[in-house]
C-alpha cells in the first residue's frame, strides 16, 4: 500500500534528511511521531507528491509518486488521498456545502451532490450545509474537514496533527471518526502527531519515529 | 463551469471590494461608451446636415457663424443680403444650385425657415401628411417639430420674432400648417419650413428684417405701407438689382470641384457678401468639440486605469488572504493552472458585470443628454444608437481584467503548498 525506499529530502544544499524504509500492507495504519521540526510535514508532503524526494522513492499502491508528471500527480493526489490538515483550512468565504463541493471542483469533476449529502449525514453535519465555517464549533469544523477528505473515497488518508489544540473528549471524537472512516472504506491512515494520546489510541499501527535532528 | 461559479462566490465573499471595483470599472466603461456614441452621432449628424452644401453665402461676418446659423441652425445669422444675390449666383457658370434661406422667426424654439422647395430636396425631406406650401403663410413642419408642437395639417400658429423662445408674436399673420415631413435624421426635423414670400409678408408688415431685429440691413423697415404694397406686386421670379427685398443666406452647390478655388474668392470680393465653406468650418468646429471629447476620453481612461489598479490590488490581497484556500485546492487535486484560472475568472466576472453596467449606463446617459438637448432644440442624440466601435468596451474590460489578474494569478500558480499546509 505505502512504501518508502531510501527516501531522502534535501532542505538546503547542506541539510538532507533520510527517512527510514517502510512497507505498509492494505488496512495497516501508520503513526508518524516526532517533535515539531522533525520532518513530519515534509514526509506528508512527499507522500502527497507536493515535494519531490532528492533520492529514493515513495510508492502508493505501486505508483512511484515522484515519477509522475506534475499534472498527473495533481490528478492522482485528488483521486487517491484524503487530507485533514491541522488548521482544517475550510474556506471562510464559502458555506459548508460549497466547501464540500471543492474536492470535485478542484478535480474538474461533476459535483456529486448525493455523495456529499450521504457523507454529511453519516458524519452528523447534514443540518450545517448553509453555515459558514466561523459559525461552527471546533468539533463540527473537524467533521466538515473530515467529510471533505472522504468525499472521493480515498485509499490513503493523511492527517496532520488531528488532535492538536483539542481537549481529550474532542480529540477522542476526532480520532474515533478517523478510525471509523478508515475501517469503513478500507483506507490506510497516516497520522502525523506528537500527541501521546494518539499513540495509545491507534494500537497495532506502524510507528515511524522521526529524530528532531536532521542528518547532515 | 463549476470553477466560474466558485469564482463568483469568492467575488461576492467580499462584497464591498467587489462593489468598489465594479463601480470604478463601470464608470470608466460607461464614459467610454458615451464618448463613442456621442462623438459618432455628432459626426454623423454634421455630415448629414452638410449634404450637398458646398458654400454658404451671407452677410459679412464670421464664417463660422454663417455655417452655424445657415446649416445647423444653432447661431444667429450675420445679417441679410439683397435678393439680387440669388440671381447673381444662379447665373454664375460654376454654380449648380442656390437655395435661399430667410431666418429670423421661430415657433416655440423651432426655427421658421423661409426658402424654396429645393431646401427639402437637399435633405431628402418627404411629405408624410398633407402637402407642401403653395401660397404665402402656408408652412410644413419637420418631424420633431410636428411631434413636439402637436401640430397637424389644418392647424394655425403665429411665429414669434427672434430665434429664441419668448419673442413678440406676429399675431396678425397666422401661418397654416399644410403638411408634416417624414423623419430625415437631419436638421430639417427640427425646422418649420415655409416659402420665402411668407417671411417677407410677415416682416413687411411688422417692420423688421427677416433676420434678427436691429440689423443695419433693415433700411426700409420703417416704411410699412409701401413695403406691403410692394410685396403684392412682386413674385419670386422677378428679381432686379433695385429690389429692396432680402434673404438671410444662400446655400450653394457647385457645378464642378473647380468652383471651390474661385467662387469663394469671387463672393468675398462682392460688397456686403461673405462666403463660408462648410467642410472647412466644420472641421474647425469638430476640432473645438473634439477637445471636449478628448477630455472626456482622458477622464474615461483615468477611471479605467484606477479601476484596473483597484482590481489588481483587490485580487492581490485576495490571493494573499486565501493562500490557505488555494493551497487546500492544490491538495485536493487542483493543478496550478486551475488555481490561477480561479483568480482570472474572478477578474473576468468583474469585467462581464462592468461591461453590462457600463454599456447600459453609457446608453442611458447618452439618452438622457439627448432628451435634454431635444428640449433645447439642439443636436439630436439618442441612446438607441449602436456603434461598431462599442466593441472596444468589452475588449478594454477583458484586457483590463486580464492585466490586473496577471500578477495575482502568477502568485496563485506558484503557491508553496507545503509551507502553507505546515502545522505551524
Amino acid at each position: 500500500m505505502l512504501e518508502f525506499q531510501n527516501l531522502r529530502h534535501r532542505y538546503t544544499p547542506q541539510v538532507e534528511v533520510l527517512f527510514p524504509d517502510l512497507r505498509l500492507a492494505h488496512g495497516d495504519h501508520l503513526l508518524v511521531l516526532g517533535a515539531s521540526g522533525s520532518g513530519k510535514s515534509t514526509l506528508l508532503a512527499l507522500i502527497a507528491g507536493l515535494l519531490s524526494p532528492s533520492s529514493g522513492h515513495v510508492r502508493v499502491e505501486g505508483t512511484d509518486v515522484g515519477s509522475l508528471r506534475a499534472s498527473a500527480r495533481d490528478a492522482w493526489r485528488g483521486a487517491t488521498l484524503g487530507f485533514v490538515p491541522q488548521r482544517l483550512h475550510l474556506s471562510p468565504s464559502l458555506s459548508v456545502l460549497h466547501n464540500l463541493e471543492l474536492p470535485f471542483v478542484c478535480a474538474g469533476e461533476h459535483v456529486d451532490g448525493p455523495r456529499i449529502a450521504t457523507v454529511m449525514d453519516h458524519l452528523g453535519i447534514g443540518a450545517l450545509a448553509h453555515r459558514r465555517p466561523h459559525e461552527l464549533s471546533v468539533g463540527q469544523a473537524h467533521r466538515v474537514a473530515l467529510a471533505r477528505a472522504l468525499l472521493r473515497e480515498p485509499r490513503l488518508i493523511l492527517a496532520d496533527e488531528p488532535t492538536a489544540s483539542l481537549d481529550d473528549e474532542a480529540a477522542n471524537d476526532a480520532l474515533g471518526l478517523l478510525r471509523q472512516a478508515a475501517s469503513e472504506t478500507g483506507a490506510t491512515l497516516v497520522v502525523a502527531t506528537h500527541d501521546r494520546r494518539v499513540t495509545d489510541w491507534l494500537p497495532g499501527a506502524h510507528v515511524l519515529r522521526l529524530a528532531a535532528a536532521r542528518a547532515p | 463551469m463549476r470553477l466560474a461559479l466558485l469564482a463568483w462566490r469568492y467575488l461576492w465573499a467580499r462584497p464591498l471590494v467587489a462593489v468598489l471595483n465594479l463601480v470604478l470599472l463601470s464608470l470608466g466603461l460607461a464614459s467610454m461608451t458615451f464618448v463613442i456614441l456621442a462623438s459618432e452621432q455628432v459626426e454623423h449628424a454634421v455630415q448629414r446636415d452638410l449634404a450637398g452644401i458646398d458654400l454658404v453665402v451671407g452677410a459679412k461676418g464670421s464664417p463660422m457663424q454663417l455655417i452655424l446659423s445657415g446649416v445647423f441652425h444653432l447661431d444667429s445669422p450675420t445679417g441679410n443680403i439683397p435678393l439680387g444675390t440669388v440671381k447673381l449666383l444662379r447665373d454664375h457658370p460654376l454654380v449648380a444650385r442656390v437655395v435661399p434661406l430667410s431666418l429670423g422667426d421661430s415657433l416655440h424654439g423651432f426655427r421658421i425657415v423661409g426658402t424654396t422647395r429645393e431646401y427639402l430636396d437637399l435633405y431628402g425631406g418627404q411629405i408624410e401628411l398633407g402637402r407642401t406650401w403653395k401660397i404665402p403663410l402656408e408652412a410644413v413642419l419637420g418631424a420633431d417639430a410636428a411631434a413636439e408642437l402637436k401640430l397637424r395639417p389644418g392647424d394655425t400658429f403665429a411665429g414669434s420674432h427672434g430665434l429664441g423662445m419668448g419673442g413678440d408674436e406676429h399675431d396678425h399673420y397666422r401661418y397654416t400648417v399644410v403638411g408634416t415631413l417624414a423623419r430625415t435624421g437631419t436638421v430639417l426635423d427640427r425646422l418649420v419650413v415655409t416659402s420665402t414670400e411668407s417671411v417677407w409678408a410677415v416682416h413687411a408688415h411688422h417692420g423688421s428684417a427677416p433676420a434678427e431685429a436691429g440689423q443695419p440691413a433693415d433700411e426700409h423697415g420703417d416704411d410699412h405701407k409701401d413695403d406691403h404694397g410692394h410685396d403684392g406686386d412682386h413674385d419670386a421670379a422677378h428679381e432686379d438689382e433695385d429690389d429692396p427685398r432680402e434673404v438671410t443666406l444662400l446655400l450653394v452647390s457647385y457645378r464642378s470641384p473647380l468652383a471651390a478655388v474661385s467662387l469663394p474668392r469671387w463672393v468675398n470680393t462682392q460688397p456686403a457678401l461673405q462666403s463660408a465653406a462648410p467642410a472647412f468650418e466644420t472641421a474647425r468646429l469638430m476640432k473645438m468639440v473634439g477637445a471636449g471629447t478628448e477630455v472626456l476620453r482622458g477622464f474615461g481612461i483615468v477611471l479605467l486605469a484606477a479601476a484596473g489598479l483597484s482590481v489588481f490590488i483587490g485580487l492581490y490581497h485576495a490571493v494573499r488572504e486565501r493562500q490557505g484556500d488555494l493551497a487546500m485546492m492544490r491538495m485536493l487535486g487542483a493543478p496550478p493552472r486551475r488555481v490561477a484560472a480561479l483568480v482570472v475568472a474572478e477578474a473576468l466576472w468583474l469585467a462581464l458585470l462592468g461591461i453590462i453596467i457600463g454599456l447600459v449606463a453609457g446608453h442611458a446617459v447618452t439618452h438622457l443628454l439627448g432628451s435634454y438637448l431635444q428640449t433645447e432644440r439642439s443636436l439630436s442624440l439618442t441612446g438607441a444608437w449602436v456603434s461598431p466601435w462599442e466593441a472596444v468596451v468589452p475588449a478594454a474590460a477583458v484586457l483590463l481584467a486580464l492585466l490586473s489578474a496577471a500578477l495575482p494569478a502568477v502568485r496563485a500558480f506558484r503557491l508553496d503548498v507545503t509551507k502553507l499546509l505546515q502545522a505551524h
